[in-house]
């Protein structure tokens, strides 16, 4: 406790000022506001329909115990009944009408006891609903979902990586004319959103004969003007004199840019690559209007379409919201400092 | 051999890496082939060409393109795709979204639900982009105190960037339900139990509130970036005069922070207009059409209605177009203004 209490009000300086507790109060009330909404999210996809709809609802994901009672088929759930002498007895409910339950002793299942809603709490315990995971998988098309989002993003950031390495290379280490024409039309498209081409996109993917193909949702996302950018202006830092001794030894344009620029650009490509995961994973406008046909849709697109659907399973949606959570997530705590680096290094996202 | 000489150390040895590399290699050696014969033919300076072929042909077409069909789609009407097919009816489109009694009240338009959507659009940014930079300026300058492991509040702030948008909206939506977290936390202060996003006001208040929530650590990390920048002896020298922390912030944090700043404003309006995933998934534009906004009328004109209309909806991207060019303008020009003064310095 004094360890982190001392953590908490350690402070370099002489007391305490007006400015430390607005700070604290901000870093705290963030955790509470950043992190607790996914924590919570987290904590009750794995709860059973029940325990989610309850209300007040409970941290940890409980169940109401069950006995099997003899001369009943199904089990019974269990409750502490407090009894009018005083004492409390743990008593299965039969039935319940209006505010009256009937309930029996599963020890002397022959007596009915009648005892009034109110005098009774569940008996329950914490217990992970692990269902939420693997029924989506088995009885719906998440399985379908997850292999097309895996596919997208791992395809698309390989043709980006490879696709706008090769340009900015060229941007970078040639003189061609309209080199500067090029850079510009490539910047002044940095800030075209898809929202604003999203219709005649669309009828291109149509001509193209692309409709309900993962290859319409991939190809319009590879050529990004952020990352000839990002890979351009690191590309400008590798010294000229490496591509000359190459040259002077037989080294052709193409070896050059693979067997030098690709692995001297490592840590640009990374940054690129970490980049482009997140945001294939993360598309929806796109996906949405290219894909119909159920089986091909990604996993937003289809835990969206589910909460419409399925307005009422929010077991399933939860456990599929954190699934789709996953890579994002492992991607952030192990890269997380590379991340933020990048991001506050380009100004870009 | 030469070429060892100059090979980057690799980030990982290991035998995975190696692995994984291999068929690269191997493809990338099939592909010298071919390009050594090109290159004989056109030269060094040729085969720039053949770098930045695959990318350009890939943005012509998916993006250059597209912007151009997008101003001939833009006076055509009917519901088909194929241009060839559709009608021409010059600037028909626009003098539909323009015809309106009066520009205050949607519901005169002819396009009612689009200027619907530009008002809401409006609001929209006006709340947001305030709230967003105070919220991210505050968290900046307390992230840049001088705070034990600042690389975990760092983390608690920035995580929301990254998930996406749909997970960003259900998590939201369900806490904002009638059952959910919020009518729980509140309870004990007697309120009754509440369905926060059928409220006009309260789905509002929550799309700002999400978004903001959403992307506040993307903007706080360019702002931090900005304050690590500032030179430490300028706050030395104000310690030195004991000066107040507000007379500090409001003659050397703000003043020197300004580029960033400006920065910060312009991508977060930028933004702002075009924002959609988070508030559809979470309101779906509702209730009625109080949280509509200019994308999700792009996106249902064009697509999603039985009525599609995808002639209006280019028109309506072309005037949404043209907003974010001037932004973006703006943008381009702060920045540019910014290098010339960093190299003055």
């Amino acid at each position: 406790m004094s360890a982190v209490s001392a953590f908490l009000l350690r402070r370099r300086g002489r007391g305490w000022h007006w400015t430390d507790v607005v700070t604290w109060i901000w870093l705290i009330s963030g955790v509470f506001l950043m992190f607790g909404p996914a924590v919570w999210l987290v904590f009750s996809s794995f709860k059973t329909p029940a325990a989610l709809a309850e209300f007040p609802p409970s941290f940890l994901p409980y169940v109401t115990e069950q006995a099997v009672v003899p001369g009943y088929d199904k089990p019974l759930p269990l409750y502490n009944v407090a009894m009018p002498d005083g004492s409390t007895r743990v008593l299965a409910e039969v039935r319940r009408i209006g505010i009256i339950g009937q309930m029996v002793d599963p020890k002397q299942p022959g007596e009915i006891v009648k005892a009034n809603i109110k005098d009774r709490t569940p008996v329950r315990q914490v217990e992970f609903a692990g269902g939420n995971y693997t029924e989506p998988f088995q009885r719906f098309d998440c399985f379908l979902f997850l292999r097309n989002s895996v596919f997208v993003t791992v395809v698309a950031t390989a043709i980006t990586l490879l696709v706008n390495s090769m340009a900015a290379f060229a941007l970078s280490k040639y003189q061609f004319p309209g080199r500067t024409a090029v850079m510009l039309m490539i910047l002044a498209t940095l800030m075209v959103p898809l929202s604003v081409i999203v219709v005649p996109l669309y009828s291109v993917i149509g001509t193209l004969n692309l409709f309900d193909s993962l290859w319409g949702v991939i190809l319009p996302t590879v050529a990004t003007p952020t990352g000839v950018f990002l890979l351009r202006q690191y590309m400008l830092t590798i010294p000229d004199e490496l591509l000359d001794a190459a040259r002077m030894d037989k080294a052709s344009e193409w070896q050059i840019y693979w067997r030098i620029i690709l692995p001297l650009s490592a840590p640009a490509l990374a940054v690129l690559a970490i980049f482009s995961v997140v945001w294939r994973w993360n598309d929806f406008l796109w996906p949405l209007i290219v894909l119909s046909r159920k089986e091909l849709y990604t996993l937003q697109v289809g835990l969206n379409v589910y909460a419409g659907e399925l307005n009422v399973q929010w077991h399933y949606i939860l456990a599929m919201t954190v699934v789709s959570m996953i890579p994002v997530v492992l991607i952030f705590v192990f890269l997380q400092r590379f991340i933020t680096t990048g991001i506050a290094g380009s100004g870009l996202k | 051999m030469a070429e060892k000489t100059v090979y980057s150390e690799p980030l990982v040895k290991t035998g995975l890496r190696q692995a994984l590399l291999a068929p690269v290699r191997l493809a990338m050696g099939l592909v010298d082939i071919p390009m050594r014969g090109w290159q004989k033919l056109t030269g060094l300076n040729g085969m720039a060409g053949v770098f930045l072929a695959p990318n350009m042909l890939i943005f012509t077409v998916f993006v250059l393109l597209p912007l151009v069909i997008n101003f001939l789609y833009s006076t055509t009407s009917g519901s088909a795709i194929f241009l060839p097919n559709r009608t021409y009816v010059g600037a028909d489109q626009y003098r539909i979204l323009f015809d309106c009694g009066s520009y205050l009240d949607p519901s005169t338009c002819a396009a009612d639900t689009f200027w619907a959507a530009v008002r809401n659009t409006a609001v929209f940014v006006v709340f947001q982009v305030t709230v967003m930079l105070i919220a991210a300026l505050a968290t900046a300058l307390i992230l840049n105190r001088e705070l034990s492991n600042r690389g975990f509040w760092r983390a608690v702030f920035f995580f929301p960037v990254l998930l996406s948008p749909v997970v960003v909206g259900l998590i939201w939506k369900w806490i904002l339900q009638r059952e959910g977290l919020l009518n729980y936390a509140l309870s004990p202060f007697g309120f009754e139990p509440f369905s926060w996003l059928s409220d006009r006001f309260w789905a509002f208040f929550f799309a700002v509130f999400v978004s903001v929530w959403a992307h506040m650590g993307f903007y706080a990390l360019i702002l931090l970036a900005g304050l690590q920048a500032i030179p430490r002896d300028l706050y030395e020298a104000a310690a030195m005069d004991s000066a107040r922390p507000t007379r500090i912030f409001r003659r050397i944090t703000l003043p020197l922070l300004m580029p960033n700043l400006i920065v910060v404003l312009v991508l977060a309006l930028i933004r702002a207009v075009q924002i959609f995933d988070e508030v559809f998934v979470l309101t779906g534009g509702g209730p009625g059409t109080s949280t509509m906004y200019i994308t999700q009328y792009i996106y249902e004109t064009g697509f999603a209605s039985s009525l599609r209309n995808p002639g209006l909806a280019s028109a309506a991207s072309i005037l949404m177009g043209i907003v974010l060019v001037i932004l973006t303008l703006v943008q381009l020009g702060v920045s540019s203004r910014n290098e010339k003064k960093g190299a003055r310095q």
